[in-house]
């Protein structure tokens, strides 16, 4: 008998119910297809991460105070050109907060500042923070000067303007401390630097001029060579704040994006043993129809004894019927997460990325099922004599 | 030249029943016998020792001269699915199959090749006249019809011995007699060696060789 009879036999069977085939490889294909998507999922999430850090570069550094007991601490106003200083740093840039609460119109109750902060820019904080902006354009030299603000983006959303008006129509504007800023533009999400998205930024000196702002930084961020990350985050305390560099605190924004992403990893595996439960479970499922298929095909396992099957041809084909039939299950489980984790991926926008390695997994934890499945109920079959077999009704 | 030979072969059940007490008997090549005998005096019980579906007690089964009690079921299994064909009372056709597919299962296990297995598929069914409905499902054809695929299934490999277990109990008079018709001129053409067990006195009446059994034993 050649492999291929071997499988002809066991696809027989399947024929034969194809309902209950279909149920019992139902279980398979449930938890080979929670294989794929829990894993396949998060694998194209974290690819997504990866790319955007790539983009957003993970040579960002960002210095903050930490407050010393009930007085909070102030880094020295000149902080920013002393860090410029340092050789390999790139580029730097801070904002501040003016303590200022800003409003879509002066009617509303100037208390209701809706968690948004108001924070002074300096120039060249888009490409430091890696930022970018979603509709009209940045501060310049120029509009820094003015009462123009720039929306991040939940705080544009809060304040309800997704987009900017169209041009002719009423230009946008916000009240800050009670004088009107002209709104020049909305920024897309900030994933570096995510306290931007909550805050409406003006320029610094319109700031001091216009809402009293002390000059004295709250966040700066820092972009340096990256092989000297380390060196430049020593020094950076000392060269902030010379004075307490102990109340000095520097992070590294992509690190904690990072963190999150593992987190994320050790969620999917604790659904991936989930998944695994759940094939387990359809073996249980498969083991439990081929049973079945045993006790009901006696006859036809007399009579194949009969015409010269062997014992070990009999176990064959009930064994080739389990693995067939988790194979079916297999196949249709794997096809249906990738549907699923496709059509995922593409609503969040994220790279398709195929789960090789838990399609391969699945499908073989499939086959492995049918085996397992499949054992007791071929022994069984083979130990019927022919005249056991030839007899049941 | 003998094709089956048993010696003093005694089958008891569990339980200690004796169904068969010290037979022995010779088949040679080219006989048409009938077994007759009450019911329970043991026939099926003899048939299935003679085609090696069940092991004897005490004596020994020879097929073609080879001792089937000393054989592992691997090669009793091959002995029994090259030498020996069978016959049931009620067919045993599998439904999901044609008539010619049924017919090749009895060619799957012996080692005839893939490709081979149809051709003698289909010529087996037309020596039965049944070249006709060849690609029928079992619940297509009459019980005249689906016993003669099974009589095909049984010379389809060239056996030394047909083994046929009331092969008429299932049909009509009629059909009954065309079935039997068709087994004696297979014996009479092709020198088809066949034991046929049959409660018909008639039949065995046509039939050139009897053995009688009662309570176990030849009646000599
Ligand atoms: N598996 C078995 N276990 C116990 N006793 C059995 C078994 N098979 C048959 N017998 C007994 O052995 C005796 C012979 O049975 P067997 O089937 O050979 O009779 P038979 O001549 O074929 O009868 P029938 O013409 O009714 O088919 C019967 O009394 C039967 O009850
Ligand atoms: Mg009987």
């Amino acid at each position: 008998m050649s492999p291929g009879d071997v499988l002809r036999l066991g696809l027989l069977g399947i024929r034969g119910r194809r309902a209950r085939a279909a149920l019992s490889a139902l279980g398979i294909a449930i938890g080979v297809a929670t294989m794929v998507v829990v894993t396949g999922i998060p694998a194209a999430g974290q690819r997504a991460l990866a790319d955007r850090l790539a983009a957003l570069g993970t040579n960002l550094l960002r210095v903050q105070p930490v407050s010393a007991g009930d007085q909070p601490t102030l880094l020295p106003a000149e902080s920013v050109a002393m860090v410029r200083r340092i050789g390999p740093v790139e580029q730097v840039s801070a904002v501040a907060n003016t303590h200022r609460v800003v409003r879509r119109s002066d009617l509303i109750d100037p208390e209701d500042g809706s968690g948004i902060t108001v924070l002074a820019a300096r120039p060249g904080l888009l490409p430091a923070a890696g930022a970018a902006m979603s509709s009209g354009s940045f501060l310049t030299a120029v509009t820094a000067r003015f009462p123009v603000a720039i929306l991040g983006y939940e705080a544009a959303a809060r304040l309800g303007y997704d987009r900017l008006p169209p041009p002719g129509a009423p230009a946008a504007r916000v009240s800050i401390g009670n004088r009107w800023f002209s709104v020049g533009g909305i920024m897309a999400p900030a994933p570096l630097a995510p306290e931007l998205d909550q805050a409406v930024l003006v320029g610094w000196d319109t700031a001091r001029v216009l809402l009293g702002f002390d000059g004295h930084p709250t966040v700066l961020y820092v972009r340096a060579r990256e092989d000297t990350l380390d060196d430049v985050r020593a020094i950076l305390p000392a060269t902030v704040f010379p004075q307490l560099p102990g109340l000095v605190q520097v992070s590294r924004p992509s690190d904690a994006l990072a963190a999150k992403r593992e987190g994320a990893r050790t969620f999917g595996a604790l659904l991936f043993a989930l998944a695994g439960v759940s094939l387990l479970v359809g073996a249980v499922g498969v083991a439990n129809t081929m049973v079945l298929s045993v006790l009901e095909r006696r006859r036809e396992i007399g009579l194949r004894r009969a015409l010269g099957a062997r014992r070990s041809h009999i176990r064959a084909q009930f064994l080739a019927e389990s693995v067939l039939l988790s194979a079916l299950g297999g196949g249709a489980g794997a096809a249906a997460g990738i549907v699923v984790t496709a059509g995922y991926t593409a609503w969040q926008q994220w790279p398709l990325v195929i789960p090789l390695g838990p399609v391969a997994g699945g499908v073989s934890g499939a086959l492995a099922a049918g085996v397992l499945a499949g054992v007791y109920p071929a022994v069984r079959a083979a130990r019927l004599t022919p005249t056991e077999a030839l007899a049941a009704v | 030249m003998t094709v089956l030979a048993l010696e003093n072969v005694t089958k008891a059940y569990p339980g200690g029943f004796t169904a068969l007490d010290d037979v022995s008997l010779t088949v040679a090549a080219g006989d048409l016998i009938g077994i007759v005998g009450r019911s329970g005096s043991g026939k099926s019980t003899l048939l299935n020792i003679m085609g090696t579906l069940d092991a004897p007690t005490s004596g020994t089964v020879r097929v073609d001269g080879v001792e089937a009690g000393a054989l592992p079921d691997r090669r009793l299994a091959t002995l029994r699915g090259s030498r020996i064909g069978f016959v049931f009372q009620h067919f045993h056709l599998l439904d999901a199959l044609s008539a010619a597919d049924n017919v090749a299962i009895a060619l799957l296990y012996t080692g005839v090749a893939r490709r081979d297995r149809r051709p003698l598929a289909v010529a087996a069914l037309e020596r039965v006249g049944l070249g006709h409905r060849v690609g029928h499902r079992p619940q297509q054809l009459s019980g005249g019809e689906k016993q003669r695929v099974a009589i095909a299934r049984a010379l389809v490999h060239s056996p030394a011995l047909v083994l046929a277990d009331e092969p008429t109990g299932a049909l009509d008079t009629a059909t009954g007699e065309a079935v039997l018709d068709l087994l004696v001129e297979l014996n009479r053409t092709e020198r088809a060696t066949i034991a046929v067990i049959t409660h018909d006195q008639g039949i065995a009446d046509r039939l050139p060789r009897r053995i009688t059994l009662r309570d176990g034993r030849i009646v000599p």
